[in-house]
């Protein structure tokens, strides 16, 4: 297994590189260093003179690829790809347009983000697994028609709706949280209970409907007629055994997204004013920050990468006929 | 079920406050305002930052010399860190010193001399901070030391010392900095003697040592600003700039001790987020307490803040309206200021519903549950708002939106006759009254000129119209108030209304009344019938939108950045205000930063630009149509690329005269000169629409000054019971939902338990 962590590593570096150089190529599509001068100087008595001295300042005033004002090697390591986008092999992510530290700023923001995001995930996942074993149990009963034609009116639902709704009906007129905000430590328990119910109610239509139709190929099975031939209860039969050979497509789904659960939630954390890293990528992006942009995508895929490998090596957990090699 | 309705009960019931408060219970009942940003300030550097959105801090943390009083109208500089106005001498080129009365062509230099009161000192900051020896303590800092720093609150020991005039010598020595990025550099370079050497000496000297190390910028000749005395300095203009005591207001000119930009560039500063352009460091009536841009930013009120006072006059009716309750009060009223992330205007609207802001801007989504139109077209609030106490504040921006055309553009460009008079047509047929009332909810005043409402050189009614584009709108003045004569007015009296002059040029009309021809006092206007611009339009060689040569049907282009699905509806209305004419608009949508390209390029045709003013003067907003300062080949913010040799040469005399009449005579030419050539089309003046509750006290819509928060007051008692009342949770919404669940899941239990003990029979 080791020799397979190990090969899955070294694959995930020209995918990494890949990713960089497609997120480099396309942001200086979009934008010049020119433009993002234009940006952080602002729009009033900006001159030629600013402009230059904002891109030396903050090294946009090599070229992007390759130097050929350089000689030898400088001709590509004195480039714009090169000083921007190499070290964050090393986790160097440098500092932002405006100064601030970028991996200061991740340490400081992916609480937040994984304060909603694990909740949300864990108990997510209980509350759509049982969800969908109950609607199996009552298989091709009206409750289980009733049951999925609730997941799929759910799932038709877009989520800004659930997020507007919630901040409607449980901020608004029952006053029961805050509409937005946040704040660290104890007092932060009453700014994320409403998010979080708020993303589990969203997620329930598409996660019940998809462990359901896993769950109904499995209960045809001769091992659950076994089981119950045996004697065991239902739930036994539906928590220990259906649950358990139904593991490797659920730990597919789920496993890869774990490494990513601090990366946060764009929209959740935009309306409910949660400082995590889903906001930040989007203020970057607004902002046209290129250097916090590449470090989150690039963060993005290597937590991507890690959780593939982390998926791979729960199926060995889960189904011992599973050799990584 | 038991443990559920327990713990929403606990929840609902832990707090003292009400349960959906955002804010921390301590803070209950303390003098704090509660306010929200919705965009994380990028620099706090007072010689970097030029946004409104940071303002908003610098403003109460830094002081200038000089500010803005609270309360008069039109706005007035008058002294803040300074004992009195600035004195100023003038000088010609062989150093002689020249009367105050002089010809600016002869002034070479003025020199600004400014006096300090005495005895004003900084917040607590740890570079003022001193060892037992009375050496910095953390000038230097060890590397060790400084690991063990993670936020600002771990410098355990912080100092003040008083403001003396280095420091504002130094500032000014800062914006040649060339690590701050100073974004006037470049236009005070061009006023302040010797700063453009500076720069380029200081570059070079930058680019001699390492990246990292202390550029000591104080060693560097300059003798553009400098230190008479502890408490005066002297600054040294290029000729005569009257104009420049205004930016002795703003936060550019602001004290900076060299000891903040030691401490901040020791090595290993910058790396923990602890720079000047996070952390700033003033005598203002405010510091910055917390500096969570992601979540909240905190004022806390400056222990060591100067004497300062509410003012005691104001503008007639500021008394009336409680304006000066507190006159003579010691400054500020408040202690606390909070600033919460709100970044969605739902969320913020409705926060401030619940009274967690104490004030907010209306926009487009709560217009219409906020305001609403009374008889006379005068905004006024909804009676939901009165009921709740809130109030409405109203003030036009001084900010003008305008059209403008490329007047390099073959088509629509030139000062010929006939690329005028298209441009003239347009002018009318664009109907901004409308779109005012339809993209602005009526917040936004017609455009008559380049200057807004509230600076000098406007002229506000009839007087002040545009008569290229407006007409005195006599016949609704004629009937609306009773004559003196017959009662009410008799349309039969009126034998003609007077057409508009072929000229365009006429704005007194006249009535013709009985056979007696009388001048009207008219006191509205209306936009000319779209028959004028078409009358234009044919004059200009394009008879019902086709080339009279060619043909060919006449389309324009218009370039914005405004692109998107929010964008499409005000696109189509420019297309159908277009159409008025049979012209052909092609809209040519792009990004914020290929538009910016294309301006500076000069390759757009029309455009759509907008300005908001520096400081209240008109050289401010004249210019944008100064020849020299055009954006394509200059780089400057004549965006239309105008030029006209009258309009240029009334520019350089109006810029260095005093307000007078004699000056208000130029401007009211240059004007003129403006409205015929119509390079823009002066849209509107956004009209600021301000809601408060009835808690917050003396705010009075200042769109000048910045540092405002240190008259404000608020009532926290009056507060804490309109929150308590307005946000009592309503609970059986979730004794149904709990209800509900049951009855879903009861079913469930019986129908598992009942083929449990099923056979298999059965």
């Amino acid at each position: 297994m080791l020799n397979y962590i190990v090969r899955r590593i070294l694959y995930a570096i020209p995918i990494l590189l890949g990713v960089n150089l497609l997120t480099f190529a396309l942001f200086f599509m979009v934008n010049t260093p020119d433009d993002m001068a234009r940006i952080h100087l602002g729009v009033k008595h900006v001159t030629p003179e600013a402009i230059v001295g904002w891109k030396a300042e903050h090294g946009y005033d090599k070229p992007l690829f390759y130097n050929g004002a350089a000689d030898g090697l400088e001709t590509v390591s004195d480039t714009l790809f090169t000083e921007k986008s190499l070290k964050l092999f090393a986790l160097d992510f440098g500092a932002a347009d405006d100064g601030r530290d970028i991996a200061r700023e991740i340490g400081q923001r992916m609480w937040p983000s994984l304060a909603i995001a694990l909740p949300t995930f864990l108990v997510g996942l209980l509350a759509y697994i049982s969800f969908a074993l109950l609607l199996v149990f009552f298989r091709g009963t009206p409750l289980d028609t009733a049951g999925v034609i609730l997941c799929v009116a759910l799932m038709s639902i877009s989520g800004l709706f659930y997020v507007i709704g919630g901040q409607f009906l449980m901020g608004k007129l029952w006053h029961w949280f805050p509409i937005s905000g946040y704040q660290p430590g104890l007092d932060a328990w009453k700014f994320l209970l409403m998010p979080v119910l708020v993303s589990l109610v969203a997620g329930i239509g598409d996660s019940a409907r998809f462990y359901r139709a896993l769950f109904i190929e499995e209960i045809g099975k001769d091992y659950v007629r076994t089981a119950r031939a045996k004697g065991l209860s239902e739930l036994r039969v539906l928590f220990r055994h259906i649950l358990g050979n139904a593991m490797i497509p659920i730990l597919t789904g789920v496993v890869v997204v774990i490494p990513r659960l601090f990366m946060g939630s764009l929209i959740i954390e935009s309306f409910f004013g949660i400082p995590g890293l889903g906001s930040y990528t989007i203020d970057a992006i607004q902002a046209q920050d290129f250097a916090i942009v590449r470090s989150m995508v690039f963060l993005g895929s290597l937590l991507y990468i890690v959780g593939l490998v982390l998926t791979d090596i729960s199926y060995t957990v889960v189904d011992p006929r599973v050799r990584l090699e | 079920m038991r443990a559920a309705i327990f713990f929403l009960l606990f929840v609902l019931t832990a707090c003292s406050g009400p349960v959906n408060s955002p804010y921390a219970t301590v803070d209950a009942g303390k003098s704090i305002v509660y306010s929200a940003f919705d965009e994380r300030p990028k620099h706090l550097d007072p010689a970097r930052s030029y946004s409104e959105n940071e303002y908003v801090y610098l403003g109460n943390i830094y002081e200038p010399p000089l500010q803005y009083h609270y309360l008069k109208r039109p706005y007035q500089l008058e002294p803040l860190t300074a004992t009195t106005m600035p004195s100023v001498r003038y000088f010609d080129a062989q150093g002689r010193e020249l009367p105050a009365n002089s010809e600016p062509a002869r002034i070479a230099v003025s020199e600004y001399e400014i006096k300090l009161k005495p005895g004003t000192r900084y917040q607590p900051h740890p570079c003022f901070a001193k060892d037992a020896a009375g050496k910095p303590r953390y000038i230097p800092i060890k590397a060790e030391e400084l690991a063990g720093i993670d936020k600002f609150e771990d410098f355990k020991i912080t100092g003040s010392r008083e403001l003396t005039s280095d420091d504002f010598v130094y500032q000014i020595r800062r914006l040649a900095h060339p690590r701050v990025q100073s974004p006037i550099l470049g236009l005070m370079a061009d006023y302040i003697v010797g700063l453009k050497d500076l720069a380029k000496t200081l570059g070079q000297a930058a680019k001699a040592q390492p990246k990292e190390a202390y550029l000591d910028i104080g060693k560097f000749g300059f003798d553009g600003a400098y230190v008479v005395d502890r408490y005066t300095y002297r600054i040294r203009i290029k000729g005569k700039y009257p104009q420049f005591l205004y930016w002795l207001a703003m936060p550019f000119f602001a004290p900076v001790p060299e000891e903040v930009e030691r401490f901040y560039r020791q090595p290993g500063m910058a790396e923990k987020n602890f720079t000047l352009d996070w952390q700033p460091v003033g005598t203002g009536a405010y510091y910055l307490a917390e500096n969570d841009p992601n979540r909240l930013m905190r004022l806390e009120r400056n222990p060591h803040y100067h004497e300062d006072h509410y003012p005691r006059d104001g503008d007639p009716g500021d008394r009336e309206a409680g304006l000066l309750a507190d006159a003579g009060k010691r400054l500020p009223l408040v202690d606390t200021v909070v600033y919460a992330l709100e970044k969605e205007d739902v969320p913020y609207w409705n926060k401030f519903l619940q009274g967690y802001y104490d004030a907010s801007g209306v926009s487009s989504d709560s217009f219409d549950q906020a305001i609403r139109m009374n008889a006379d077209g005068e905004p006024d609030l909804t009676a939901e708002m009165r009921d709740r106490g809130i109030q409405l504040a109203t003030a036009a921006r001084p900010s003008l939106n305008y059209m403008g055309f490329n007047m390099l553009d073959p088509v629509v460009g030139g000062l010929s006759a006939r690329a005028r008079k298209l441009r003239q047509a347009l002018s009318i047929a664009i109907d901004y009254d409308e779109f005012i009332s339809i993209f602005l909810n009526g917040r936004g005043l017609p455009g008559q000129g380049p200057i807004p409402p509230g600076i000098f050189g406007h002229k506000e009614g009839l007087a002040g119209m545009n008569p290229v584009v407006f007409e005195a709108d006599c016949a609704r003045q004629y009937l609306s108030p009773p004559l003196e004569k017959g009662g009410r007015g008799d349309l039969t009296d009126v034998t003609s209304v007077q057409a508009p002059e072929k000229s365009l040029g006429t704005p007194t009309p006249l009535l013709q009344k009985g056979g007696e021809t009388q001048e009207a006092t008219c006191a509205k206007i209306k936009r000319r019938p779209l028959d004028d611009a078409k009358r234009l339009l044919a004059e200009a060689g394009y008879p019902n939108g086709r080339d009279a040569v060619t043909g060919q049907p006449l389309t324009l282009y218009f370039d914005t950045a405004a692109s998107g699905p929010e964008a499409k509806s005000r696109m189509d209305w420019f297309r159908k205000q277009f159409a008025k004419l049979d012209i052909q608009l092609v809209i040519r949508a792009t990004d914020y930063n290929r538009f910016q390209d294309k301006m500076s390029k000069g390759s757009e045709q029309i455009f759509e630009w907008g300005w908001n003013a520096d400081y209240p003067d008109p050289e401010n907003f004249l210019f944008l149509l100064y020849g020299p300062n055009k954006k394509v080949g200059a780089g400057g913010e004549n965006s239309a690329n105008y030029r006209n040799p009258e309009f240029d040469r009334l520019f350089e005399r109006m810029k260095d005269m005093d307000n007078s009449p004699e000056r208000q005579a130029v401007i009211d030419r240059m004007v003129e000169i403006a409205r015929q050539d119509a390079p823009w089309i002066y849209a509107f003046h956004p009209k600021s629409f301000g809601l408060r509750h009835a808690w917050v006290k003396n705010a009075k819509p200042n769109m000048m000054a910045h540092n405002i928060l240190k008259y404000r007051r608020v009532d926290p008692p009056a507060r804490a019971a309109y929150q308590a009342q307005w946000n009592r949770p309503v609970l059986w919404p979730a004794a149904l939902t709990l209800l509900g669940l049951a009855a879903l899941i009861w079913p469930a239990v019986v129908a598992y338990r009942k083929r449990q003990k099923a056979t298999a029979h059965a």
